[in-house]
C-alpha cells in the first residue's frame, strides 16, 4: 500500500498543518510517511501546498505528479490539481469556496462545505481539519482516532483552547463523507 | 526508541548535538536556515557554543580556529554560502583539522533560487577549495540517513583530521520523515586530541598551519595528504543498491534523486523491465569498484541528477564505454519525478538495442 495526498489552498488555510497531522498520525501508526511542503517564495494569501506519501514500505519519491488524493481548499487549488488526480483517485473539494462543477468523470469527488461547517463550530480556521476529516471518512486511510491523537499532541499552544472544536471538526468532516458518499468508502479501498 | 517525525534540517541539527558537536558557526540561507535556528536554540541550552557569524567567510574561519583546538565544530549553509567558504576549506584541509560542513543545495549558478538542486557536486566533490585534496562527502537520501551520517561525521573528521561534508538538497532539508534519533555521545571521548592547540603551559608548543614556504616541505605535506586520502578511499566507501541482482539496466543517482529513482525502479519492474539502482552514499570516495563490478553485468546505465551531468563524469570514468550511458538532468530547482525517469529508461533501452544490433529482447511496453 502506498497513497499520495496533496493538500492545497491559500496560505493561512492550514493546508501544511493538515498534511502534518496526517503525517504525524501515519508515523504513530508505524507506517512509512513523507511530508514535503512547496517552499518557494510564497506570499501571505498566496497558494500553499504539501505532499504526503503514506505507505507500508519505505517511501521512494516523496513527490508525485499524479496524486491518489487531492484536498483542494480553494478555487485556484482546485483548478491546478483537479486535472492531476490519478484516474480512479479522489478529489476532496471545499464547496464553500469552489462553486464551479467538477470536470473530471474518472475520479471520485467529495464536495464538502468546509468553511460553513467550520464557522458553525466557531472558527473558519477549522476548515482544514474538516477537510482532513472528510478525506479520512472517505478512504479510511488511517483511523480517525490516530488523527485525533495527532491533533491533541501537535496543535500549537496558541490554538490549544480550540482542541475540542478541532476534534469536532474532524468528526463532522468524516461523518459528512461517510453519510453523503457511502459508495466512495467502498470504491477507494486503501 | 519510537520514531518521531522530523524535518530534515532540524533532524541534522539534533543528530549533530547527539554526535557531540560543541560549537556551531553559521549564517542563515534558505533552504537550510532551520538547521541554524535549531542550533541557536539548543546549543546554549546544552552549554555549547552557537555563534551567528557576519558572513559565511567568517563562519568557516571561526570553524577553522575552533577546530585547531580539537573541539568538535561545524557549520552549515547552502550553495552560494559554500562557494564563499572555499578558501577556508582549503586552509582546513592543509592544516589537517577536523571540520563538518552541511550543504543543503539550492538552484544555481549565482544567487539562483531556493529550490532543490544538485549543482554543487563539482564544487563539493571535486574541489572543495584550491589544492590537491578531496573532502569526504556524504549524500543522504532520507531524513533517517541524514541523521545516521551526521552521527558518524565527527568521528570520521577526527579519525582522519579532515573535512566531512554532508551534501543534501532543499528537498531533504524541508521534508519531514519518521526518524529514530541515536543517543548522545562524545567525540574522541570528550578529550582534545594530542595534536590540538590547548595552551602550551608546561609542554613544547605545537604549530598548526597551512603555510609552507619551502617547496620540499609543501610537497611532503601533499604526499602525506595523498596517502591519507588513499586510506579513506580504501576504508570509507558507502553505497546502496536496489534490485541489482538480476538487473539488465542500472540507474545511478544520489541523494533525493536516488530515492526518487527507487520509485522509478519499482514502477519499471511492474512492466517487466529489469532495472536496478546504484546509489553512491559517499560521493568522495566514489564507490568505483562496486559500480565497476555491476557494469560487467548490465547492458546500459541511466544517470539521473538535478544538474547538467556532474556525477555523470564519475560514472563515465568507471563505465569506460563498456555499455551505453544515458543522462537525465533537470536544473533550476526542477525535480525529476519517476514519470520522467521511465521515458529516459526507455530511451536507454533504445540506445542499447541499436548498439547491440537489436539482438536483445524488446522492451516491454
Amino acid at each position: 500500500m502506498e497513497k499520495s495526498v496533496i493538500f492545497a489552498g491559500f496560505g493561512g488555510q492550514g493546508v501544511l498543518f493538515a498534511g502534518q497531522l496526517l503525517a504525524y498520525a501515519a508515523a504513530e501508526e508505524g507506517l512509512y510517511v513523507t511530508w514535503i511542503p512547496s517552499y518557494g517564495p510564497e506570499m501571505r494569501g498566496g497558494t500553499a501546498n504539501c505532499t504526503v506519501v503514506v505507505g507500508d514500505e519505505p517511501i521512494g519519491s516523496p513527490l508525485v505528479r499524479n496524486p491518489d488524493i487531492v484536498v483542494a481548499m480553494n478555487l485556484p487549488s482546485a483548478d491546478k490539481y483537479e486535472p492531476l488526480v490519478r484516474r480512479g483517485g479522489l478529489l476532496v473539494l471545499n464547496g464553500s469556496l469552489v462553486k464551479r462543477p467538477v470536470q473530471r468523470h474518472d475520479i471520485d469527488v467529495i464536495v464538502i462545505p468546509a468553511n460553513d461547517i467550520a464557522e458553525s463550530l466557531g472558527s473558519v480556521k477549522l476548515a482544514n481539519v474538516v477537510m482532513l476529516g472528510a478525506l479520512i471518512g472517505a478512504t479510511g486511510l488511517l483511523p480517525l482516532s490516530a488523527i485525533a491523537r495527532a491533533l491533541a499532541e501537535h496543535l500549537p499552544e496558541r490554538h490549544r483552547h480550540l482542541l475540542a472544536a478541532n476534534e469536532e471538526a474532524l468528526r463532522q468532516g468524516a461523518d459528512f463523507a461517510m453519510r453523503m458518499w457511502p459508495e466512495v468508502v467502498a470504491a477507494v479501498s486503501v | 526508541m519510537a520514531k518521531t517525525l522530523w524535518k530534515g534540517n532540524e533532524a541534522l541539527a539534533e543528530a549533530a548535538l547527539r554526535a557531540g558537536v560543541k560549537a556551531f558557526f553559521g549564517y542563515p540561507i534558505t533552504p537550510q536556515t532551520e538547521l541554524l535556528e535549531y542550533m541557536a536554540r539548543r546549543m546554549p541550552e546544552l552549554g555549547r557554543v552557537f555563534l551567528q557569524a557576519e558572513s559565511e567567510l567568517a563562519a568557516i574561519n571561526m570553524l577553522y580556529g575552533t577546530a585547531c583546538t580539537g573541539t568538535p565544530a561545524m557549520t552549515s549553509s547552502s550553495s552560494p554560502g559554500i562557494s564563499l567558504m572555499q578558501e577556508g576549506l582549503s586552509y582546513i584541509a592543509a592544516s589537517e583539522v577536523p571540520a563538518v560542513i552541511v550543504d543543503i543545495m539550492r538552484g544555481g549558478p549565482g544567487l539562483g533560487n531556493i529550490q532543490p538542486s544538485q549543482g554543487d557536486y563539482f564544487q563539493v566533490v571535486k574541489s572543495a577549495g584550491h589544492g590537491d585534496y578531496h573532502a569526504i562527502v556524504l549524500a543522504p537520501a532520507t531524513v533517517q540517513e541524514a541523521v545516521d551520517l551526521m552521527y558518524i561525521s565527527f568521528d570520521l573528521a577526527f579519525k582522519y583530521r579532515h573535512i566531512v561534508i554532508i551534501l543534501g538538497d532543499g528537498t531533504l532539508g524541508q521534508m519531514m520523515e519518521p526518524v529514530e534519533m541515536p543517543p548522545f555521545k562524545e567525540v574522541n571521548g570528550g578529550e582534545p586530541p594530542a595534536w590540538a592547540l590547548t595552551g602550551a603551559a608546561g609542554r613544547p608548543h605545537r604549530v598548526i598551519t597551512s603555510l609552507y614556504l619551502s617547496a620540499e616541505r609543501l610537497e611532503a605535506l601533499n604526499l602525506h595528504l595523498q596517502e591519507k586520502l588513499a586510506r579513506i578511499k580504501e576504508n570509507e566507501v558507502r553505497y546502496d543498491t536496489t534490485m541489482v541482482e538480476d538487473a539488465e539496466y542500472l540507474i545511478v543517482a544520489f541523494g533525493t534523486v536516488g530515492r526518487i529513482a527507487q520509485s522509478a525502479v519499482r514502477q519499471a519492474r511492474t512492466t517487466g523491465l529489469k532495472v536496478g539502482l546504484f546509489r553512491p552514499i559517499t560521493l568522495w570516495p566514489f564507490p568505483e569498484r562496486e559500480l565497476d563490478a555491476l557494469i560487467e553485468r548490465v547492458q546500459g546505465v541511466l544517470v539521473v541528477e538535478m544538474n547538467a551531468g556532474q556525477m555523470l563524469e564519475d560514472v563515465q570514468r568507471v563505465v569506460k564505454d563498456r555499455v551505453p550511458v544515458h543522462f537525465l538532468g533537470r536544473m533550476g530547482g526542477i525535480i525529476p519525478l519517476p514519470d520522467d525517469i521511465l521515458p529516459a529508461l526507455h530511451t536507454l533501452c533504445g540506445l542499447v538495442r541499436s548498439r547491440n544490433g537489436h539482438r536483445v529482447r524488446p522492451v516491454p511496453a
